[in-house]
């Protein structure tokens, strides 16, 4: 017991809740980042530019079918060959956005295939041209659709930070980790607070977007 | 129409292969990285986050502590004079070369060995702790030294020397590496493993903090810890040389040995006096 | 990146075997374990649905890691213990099967309510209905989801590598930190992971392609 009011010392909650800080901002970043690039590349893999769609449509596929992990190690130990030198957290911005940019392409892409291919020929047929037709006809459709999709991308991005601590981020799994690492009877009360910290910011994201789903349909 | 499709998808392939092999195999960077330093008034040093006494993030304040962040402090006001800044990195074993080797780090100082197959890699200083490896296990376990590993399983942590090590004295031993010493402990203690071993002084660390759990035996291989760098730095390789000899000579060295090292049982600091 | 795979093939090759069983049997049970508690979300009890519910959103929600490393590291403190490829596969099985359950579900849902009922008015129980009728058409509308389902649980399975599981990326990470050859080692890796995720992928686009 006495472990227990131990572990959850003012000193340790505060050092926690400083790495979910910080795993809210890599996420909230790189959700940003990625949405942006995500509907480029998810629009250039659509309209089929000759090959230019075709070499995008390979990166994003190869990039989107490989461990996350393996990003980040090309990101923080392979990049550098090029002149870049990331510090820990803008390393796991990038790596989260280069991965989930991917994974924003493909629902961006089967979301624009979803909306009735006869949209864009009416559009097109009251004389607009394809790219307004794209953004005012099409496009609002499809994210109107894509949303439930593109939160449950974001949940995911959230749990997938956790992996950033094995290039030593300072999030919240890490900070646990740095917690039970000082103390190893720790542990048990870190794993339960992390279950209950990750739970409770990736549930309320799925109940906002479900109250939000509703609402639009 | 198909057949161009597949022959386009091969052409691609091929041209990402290409470029994947062309990041794989850039040369380092050329540059002076004392001269680099001296302009930005601050050497950048790996250190670990997770290594009781020499490399350890405080939770109080998130700052790292401990002998190796002392010295590499007083390293770094001897090469570049009092209002030199020590910016600190942490690293694990698995991260610390390639790190260096990239150039988002000056110098390592995290519980590194000097051995041959890292220095045809990277280049060391001359050597500011003389650690050996050993071994921790639960009181009342049935190994008694090294030796007794064989067929049994010894946690070590991915990118240490260590395990190798363990390998030249029981070579049957099954091995388990684990991200770092955090996680290596707690494994120890779920009974994952028979043993953990690394060096001495780290092992004595957590054995103050875990009751229950001792160092055994004695260290069976000495552990020169040297500060990594990259190779054809011979100006900085000076430069930290000449920084570890004052160190030494004005009583810095010992002072630091003893605020870390005073008072952990099973450690004689004295044996690591200069 | 040639030499790095032909220097250490059979730690590579070692590591490929452990991530393709890890996934295989990961997706076996998930797939039992998902659709036990997709058909619990779905049936005309209460308490069951809320049963179901709880179980998705709760391993949805908390990340793999924080899951497999539980299972490594506080699980055998206090009852038995597990080593890593277990533990790890253990992770991959239940975490994937909350993601099964939600695909399975839609599916069921997607399957037309008439069909439900016609089975029930011909006298069919309702588990004779879900059994024969319901379950065989909801499964053929996820195949594709099912496969992207495999596809991360494949990519997924790098988690091993923190528990020791001995699989391609804990491989990997060996191999990297003996040779120092820190970039070439990950292609190698990477291309091993793609060997299976891509293929499965494209697969999937096809049938997807195929069903719509």
């Amino acid at each position: 017991m006495q472990n227990w009011i131990d572990a959850y010392s003012a000193v340790n909650l505060k050092f926690l809740l400083q790495g979910l800080w910080v795993t809210v901002e890599i996420s909230i970043i790189s959700v940003v980042f990625s949405m942006i690039i995500g509907s480029i590349l998810g629009i250039i893999r659509y309209t089929k530019i000759p090959y230019f769609s075709k070499i995008v449509g390979f990166i994003i596929d190869v990039i989107r079918n490989l461990p996350l992990l393996l990003i980040i190690f090309f990101v923080y130990f392979g990049l550098p060959a090029f002149g870049f030198k990331p510090d820990t957290i803008p390393a796991a911005i990038l790596a989260m956005t280069v991965f989930e940019s991917m994974m924003v392409a493909e629902i961006i892409r089967s979301g624009i295939l979803a909306v009735d291919v006869g949209q864009m020929e009416a559009a097109r047929a009251v004389g607009m041209k394809y790219t307004q037709a794209m953004w005012h006809i099409v496009l609002p459709q499809a994210y109107k659709k894509m949303i439930p999709a593109l939160v449950s991308q974001l949940i995911s991005l959230i749990k997938d930070t956790s992996l950033a601590t094995i290039i030593v981020v300072p999030e919240l799994m890490q900070h646990a980790q740095v917690i039970y690492g000082q103390n190893a009877n720790y542990i048990v009360p870190m794993y339960l607070a992390l279950a209950i910290l990750y739970f409770i910011v990736c549930y309320a994201l799925s109940v906002v977007s479900k109250i939000i789903d509703r609402r639009l349909a | 129409m198909k057949k161009f499709k597949y022959f386009s998808m091969f052409v691609m392939s091929l041209l990402l292969a290409l470029i994947l092999v062309g990041c794989g195999s850039k040369p380092l960077s050329k540059q002076d990285v004392l001269q680099n330093a001296k302009d930005a008034n601050t050497i950048s040093w790996g250190v670990k986050a997770d290594t009781k006494l020499m490399g350890l993030i405080d939770v109080k304040d998130g700052q790292e502590k401990g002998f190796e962040i002392d010295m590499a402090r007083a390293l770094t006001k001897k090469i570049l004079g009092k209002n030199g800044k020590a910016k600190f990195v942490t690293v694990t074993s698995q991260s610390r070369i390639p790190l260096l080797k990239n150039g988002n780090i000056d110098a390592i100082m995290a519980t590194m060995t000097i051995t041959p197959e890292r220095q045809k890699v990277i280049d060391f200083s001359n050597s500011y702790f003389d650690a050996g490896q050993s071994i921790l296990v639960k009181d009342g376990s049935p190994v008694k030294r090294v030796q007794d590993l064989n067929n049994r399983t010894i946690i070590g942590v991915v990118g240490s020397n260590s395990v190798e090590n363990v390998k030249k004295y029981a070579p049957k031993a099954r091995v388990l590496q684990l991200q770092d010493y955090a996680q290596a402990l707690v494994a120890l203690k779920s009974g994952q493993g028979d043993a953990l071993t690394t060096d001495n002084v780290i092992l004595a660390g957590m054995a103050v903090e875990n009751p229950g759990y001792r160092v055994q035996g004695k260290a069976f291989t000495t552990e020169p810890y040297g500060i990594g760098i990259n190779k054809d730095q011979p100006e900085f390789k000076h430069a930290l040389n000449k920084a570890i000899k004052e160190v030494e000579a004005d009583g810095t060295y010992n002072r630091l040995i003893k605020k870390w090292f005073g008072n952990v049982p099973g450690f004689n600091y004295r044996e690591v006096l200069r | 990146m040639i030499s790095a795979f032909t220097n250490n093939w059979q730690n590579f090759l070692t590591g490929f075997g452990w991530t393709l069983l890890s996934s295989i049997v990961a997706l076996f049970f998930s797939l039992i374990i998902g659709s036990l508690f997709a058909i619990l979300e779905v049936v005309p009890n209460k308490a069951l649905r809320v049963i179901g519910n709880i179980y998705v959103e709760i391993f949805r929600n908390i990340p793999l890691l924080v899951i497999t490393m539980f299972f490594y590291l506080v699980i055998p403190l206090y009852f038995v213990k597990i080593n890593g490829f277990t533990a790890g596969t253990i992770g991959l099985t239940i975490y994937t099967s909350a993601f099964i359950a939600e695909t399975v579900r839609s599916g069921i849902n997607s399957v037309d309510v008439g069909q439900m009922e016609a089975s029930r008015a011909q006298g069919m129980k309702y588990t004779q209905a879900m059994r024969y009728i319901v379950l065989p058409q909801a499964f053929k509308l996820v195949i594709p989801p099912l496969g992207n389902q495999f596809v991360n649980l494949v990519k997924n399975s790098s988690v091993l590598a923190f528990v020791a599981g001995f699989d391609l990326m804990y491989q990997g990470n060996a191999i990297a930190s003996q040779t120092f050859d820190t970039v070439n080692t990950y292609l190698v890796v990477g291309v091993f992971y793609l060997i299976i995720t891509l293929p499965i992928s494209y697969y999937m686009q096809h049938l997807e392609r195929k069903l719509a």
